[in-house]
């Protein structure tokens, strides 16, 4: 079957999709978005969050039929996503000249440098909250969703909104400090 | 007489006690920033963060065939046939494989012991064993085609235990082996035999006050990477094949893969994509032999993605252990004696439990000062889930025990359990049950008296004026209790963990560093066959080529076997192995920088002869800071590359009757205090707070090192309250293969970890560092499991603890 809706803004048609399809599938192998994870394709772990006409979901859950003329944001839309919601100007944490001095420069391992990123994501950088990164883009996606709910969360309500995404590797703490950092960004821009 | 505070990085942690140590010698100079020591940011961490980042499960090729493999669904079997014709007719099925079909004679792998079949021959070992495989243009057709091959099974008796295992009439799980274990264990189904005899147990037992005697269980603990085992194979025009994989160590993985393909290492070209975590569970092989024979088979890109199902099955977990320990004491606090037995469960195939034998037994007391002992640990083979590694490596599965001991000793003599443990703690010049003396610092007793003194949460944090917030109570959003039944719990432990290889292998590593100047700027490249799986390897990288080099632009190549081994990402070992092979590598292209610069310069100043030179800011200078050169000036348009292999002092093996000797390269210590509530009716463990103190020699990155210290403790977390791979023991069969069914920590689950970091150095390592990545993963479990029987009052002899444990239903 074919499947039309919208990614990140951008009309988007997939051909020859199995009704056995998941979102994710669609996402990840028909359409080379591959930022949302499977990690458990059972919906338990929450890498693979995007939003569905605003709401987090779990893609691997989401049959692609389902999503036909509708709108999806995925972690490659992120920071798009959030600038549009602010009319602002995109990070606000480390300054981009200072980060170019740590990043890796590379002729064969291009490393995303000038990328403009979302306050969620740069905070994430900024914090440690990433390590192997499998969580992150679903962590992202759900933490942006939050803040953009509530913008001044409590520790509690944190944990709450982000108790559905799993991650191994950080012990949530560095994740903490990124969500709350992002937050204090967020409240100091306005 | 004041010293250099020896502590850098508290969070909430308690006020720093007197310096300990000496402070860390850098060779070069640390002008240039970004260097080692501070908390740069990931060069990968922008492509993390946008979702670019290629992790091994996003590979894809034009004409790419997706891989499956069908797996046994009994634990021990003869298999009477197979039939695969029905699957091969498949539409859209390219090839279908199975044992028969293997290209070359060696059909076996393994890390250490080749024993493990790339495809059942005749029998199968264990539940989930591969069989067959197939590739076929979408994964549904590929895992429906697998479903149609039909395997015939005559099932026999499975061994699950040590009793089945070493009884007269024990069918062997592994006929003629020819191993270099076999010669001296007792039994066939025993992989190997550490005992560690020191000092005379008999006459110490004489001399105590107190004798305790204790029998625990460890269940099985899952590494539970996110990223699911994948990778893509793609056939070359030579007949060799190229594989994209996420792994731990590429040269491993090409040693077991080469000869199974019947390919010389050369033609099978590996790089590293982006892993989602490791731990341990990605030492072993898993889909990489199956993704290569396909696309060999096909001519066609291969790709293997397992979903977390058949993850479970594809990778070993840690060892489930019994441990029996008895431990004597005077009335006066000390520890007369222990004796232990540690029996781990291997399961099918040996992977590395010997390695993971040594290591239990060679650290099964602790970090205690205790000359007598009497230690002997075994590995089995079973038809359980085959284990191996995950962080921690056999110190984990004794940690849990001797702490459980230690408490039990404390409360016998009515001591405080943090004096007893700071009374037999050991310090620099202890000597180990091995015989082995511990050459730098040992700072057991002043990291138990860090986390004790950090403060303490505050009770009943859940209580406000609105009533209970159920989120911070046990049993939290299912809203089981407002308080009643909750009582708190306080428990603390202390580990002791080697770093780097042991037992003699010789573990090193190597480091290809470039320096050029590109548009006017010297720049600095690392080429390391290292597998960042995580942990920040990649950022210590540059951070060390800063320091070492002077320069501020750094290039960090993907990792693959065109350059020499890099060794394994685990044992705690990366940064000290291959970060002190990139520092090596620096060191003699400095060396070399500096020849040149004196063959150009040299008549212009004395002190390009007679002064110490440094690189830094991207000029030479010497080391009373006059500037020579720029390095770009230097450099022109020669660039300077050394490849080098590095390596730390040797070890030797463990005497196999009396466990002597210099096993271990390094060791490493932290300690935790757990604060838990418990609702005593339901049995629901909150966790409250799991602070954490540890050494690390020097930490090259704070940021990365507290990341390590916070995820390391709350995996140990996982063990005490959640996590067990459930076997059944009629069939051998694995219950709960499923995120579903086995549960790791929630950010809900896990507390706040205050972390203190004590740096003090060791000065048989690079930059004085101790390796940082396992030792929070040892106590993390004690101190929970202590704060528990603290709350309850209950023994509590096994870990995870269930909540029939705490009700007694």
């Amino acid at each position: 079957m074919r499947v039309s809706f919208t990614v990140n803004g951008r009309p988007q048609e997939a051909d020859d999709v199995w009704e056995g399809e998941s979102l994710l599938y669609v996402l990840r192998e028909r359409l080379g978005l591959p930022g949302a994870k499977n990690a458990c394709e059972q919906g338990e772990c929450g890498s693979c969050t995007v939003r569905l006409d605003g709401v987090p979901v779990c893609s691997c859950l989401v049959a692609a039929g389902q999503v036909e003329g509708r709108e999806v944001v995925t972690v490659e839309g992120l920071a798009e996503y959030a600038k549009q919601r602010s009319c602002g100007t995109g990070a606000r944490g480390t300054s981009l000249d200072e980060a170019k001095q740590w990043a890796a420069k590379g002729q064969d391992s291009h490393t995303g440098e000038g990328t403009e990123l979302s306050p969620v994501q740069q905070a994430f950088i900024d914090a440690g909250a990433v390590q192997c990164g499998f969580c992150t883009p679903g962590l992202l996606v759900a933490a942006d969703e939050m803040l953009e709910r509530n913008p001044n969360p409590t520790d509690a309500d944190i944990r709450e909104a982000l108790s559905g995404n799993l991650c191994r590797c950080t012990g949530y703490e560095k994740i903490m400090d990124a969500v709350r950092l992002a937050a204090a960004r967020q409240g100091e821009a306005v | 007489m004041s010293s250099p505070t020896p502590g850098f990085a508290r969070e909430g942690g308690a006020p720093l006690g007197a310096p300990l140590g000496t402070p860390t010698k850098i060779t070069q100079g640390s002008q240039t920033k970004g260097g080692i020591g501070e908390s740069t940011l990931r060069p990968d961490g922008t492509l993390k963060v946008t979702g670019e980042f290629a992790y091994s499960s996003d590979m894809w090729h034009e004409d790419m065939l997706w891989g499956h493999i069908l797996r046994s669904t009994v634990a021990h079997a003869e298999i009477v046939s197979i039939d695969t014709s029905e699957a091969l007719a498949t539409p859209g099925v390219h090839a279908v494989m199975t044992y028969d079909d293997l290209p070359a004679e060696v059909r076996k792998y393994g890390l250490e012991i080749r024993d493990t079949p790339v495809l059942a021959h005749g029998k199968v070992r264990h539940h989930g064993e591969p069989v067959a495989i197939v590739a076929a243009d979408h994964p549904e057709t590929a895992r429906r085609a697998a479903a149609k091959i039909k395997v015939e099974y005559r099932e026999l008796p499975v061994i699950t235990d040590e009793a089945s295992a070493t009884a007269p009439d024990a069918t062997l799980i592994h006929q003629a082996r020819d191993d270099n274990h076999f010669g001296h264990v007792p039994h066939p189904n025993i992989v190997h035999r550490q005992p560690i005899i020191r000092g005379d147990v008999s006459a110490a037992r004489e001399r105590a006050d107190v004798v305790v005697r204790g029998e625990y269980t460890f269940g099985m603990q899952d590494q539970a990477f996110l990223g699911p085992e994948s990778g893509l194979a793609v056939p070359d025009e030579d007949g060799g094949v190229h594989l994209y994989i996420a792994t731990q160590w590429l040269h491993a993985d090409l040693r077991q893969i080469a000869p199974v393909l019947g390919l010389p290492e050369s033609k099978v070209r590996m790089t590293l994509s982006g892993v989602g975590g490791a731990f341990g569970g990605r030492e072993d092989l898993s889909m990489q032999i199956h993704a290569c024979l396909l696309a060999l088979r096909t001519g066609k890109p291969v790709k293997i993605v397992y979903n977390r199902f058949e993850s479970f099955f594809g990778h070993v977990h840690r060892h489930p252990a019994k441990l029996s320990y008895e431990h004597g004491a005077t009335r006066d606090g000390r520890l007369t004696h222990i004796t232990c037995r540690i029996v781990l469960d291997g399961g099918a195939y040996a992977s590395t439990t010997a390695a993971v034998v040594g290591n239990a037994a060679s650290l099964s007391v602790g970090p205690y000062v205790v000359d007598d002992v009497d230690i002997e640990a075994i590995g089995l083979y079973t038809n359980n889930p085959p284990c191996g590694a995950m962080r921690g490596f056999g110190a984990v599965q004794a940690c849990f025990a001797y702490e459980a001991q230690m408490d039990k000793v404390a409360k016998e003599l009515g001591m405080d359990p943090v004096e007893f443990r700071q009374l037999n703690a050991m310090e620099q010049g202890t000597v180990m049950p091995t015989g082995q003396p511990v050459d730098s610092p040992a700072p057991v007793a002043e990291l138990l008296r860090r986390v004790k003194a950090m403060p303490m949460p505050p009770e009943r944090q859940w209580e406000s004026s609105e009533g209970a917030d159920v989120r911070q109570l046990p049993g939290g959003l299912s809203n089981t209790t407002h308080g009643e039944g909750v009582v708190r719990g306080v428990g603390y432990a202390v580990g002791i963990k080697n770093v780097g290889f042991s037992e003699g292998f010789d573990d090193y590593s190597t480091a290809r560093v470039r320096m050029e100047v590109v548009g006017g700027e010297p720049v600095a490249t690392v080429h390391t066959a290292m597998a960042e799986v995580g942990q920040g390897g990649v950022t210590v990288h540059a951070q060390i080529a800063r320091t070492e080099l002077g320069v501020a632009q750094v290039t960090i190549h993907p990792a693959n076997t065109q350059v020499g081994s890099a060794g394994s990402t685990s044992a705690s070992r990366q940064t000290y192995v291959t970060g002190g092979a990139v520092r090596n590598s620096c060191e003699l292209v400095r060396e070399k920088v500096l020849e040149i610069g004196r063959r150009r310069f040299g008549s212009y100043h004395p002190a390009w002869a007679t002064a110490e030179l440094l690189l830094e800011g991207g000029k030479v200078v010497t080391d009373g800071g006059e500037v020579l050169a720029d390095l770009a000036d230097v450099l022109e348009d020669e660039a300077v590359e050394v490849e080098a292999e590095w390596r730390h002092r040797p070890t030797e093996p463990f005497d196999l009757r009396t466990g002597q000797g210099f096993g271990h390269v390094q060791y490493s210590f932290a300690a935790h205090r757990a604060v838990v509530e418990v609702d005593t009716e339901l049995g629901l463990v909150k966790v409250i707070e799991l602070a954490c103190a540890q050494d690390v020699g020097k930490a090259l990155n704070p940021l990365s090192v507290i990341g390590q210290i916070q995820g390391g403790t709350t995996q140990g977390l996982g063990m005490a309250v959640m996590e067990e791979i459930i076997v059944d023991p009629k069939t051998a069969k694995v219950k709960n293969p499923s995120f579903t069914d086995y549960l790791i920590p929630t950010i809900l689950d896990t507390p706040t970890i205050p972390v203190d970091v004590l740096e003090l150095a060791d000065d048989h390592a690079p930059y004085g560092l101790r390796g940082v990545g396992e030792a929070p993963t040892l106590s993390s479990t004690p101190a929970v499991l202590a704060a528990i029987r603290n709350a309850t009052g209950l023994e509590l002899n096994r870990t995870p603890v269930r909540p029939e444990h705490l009700t007694g239903t």
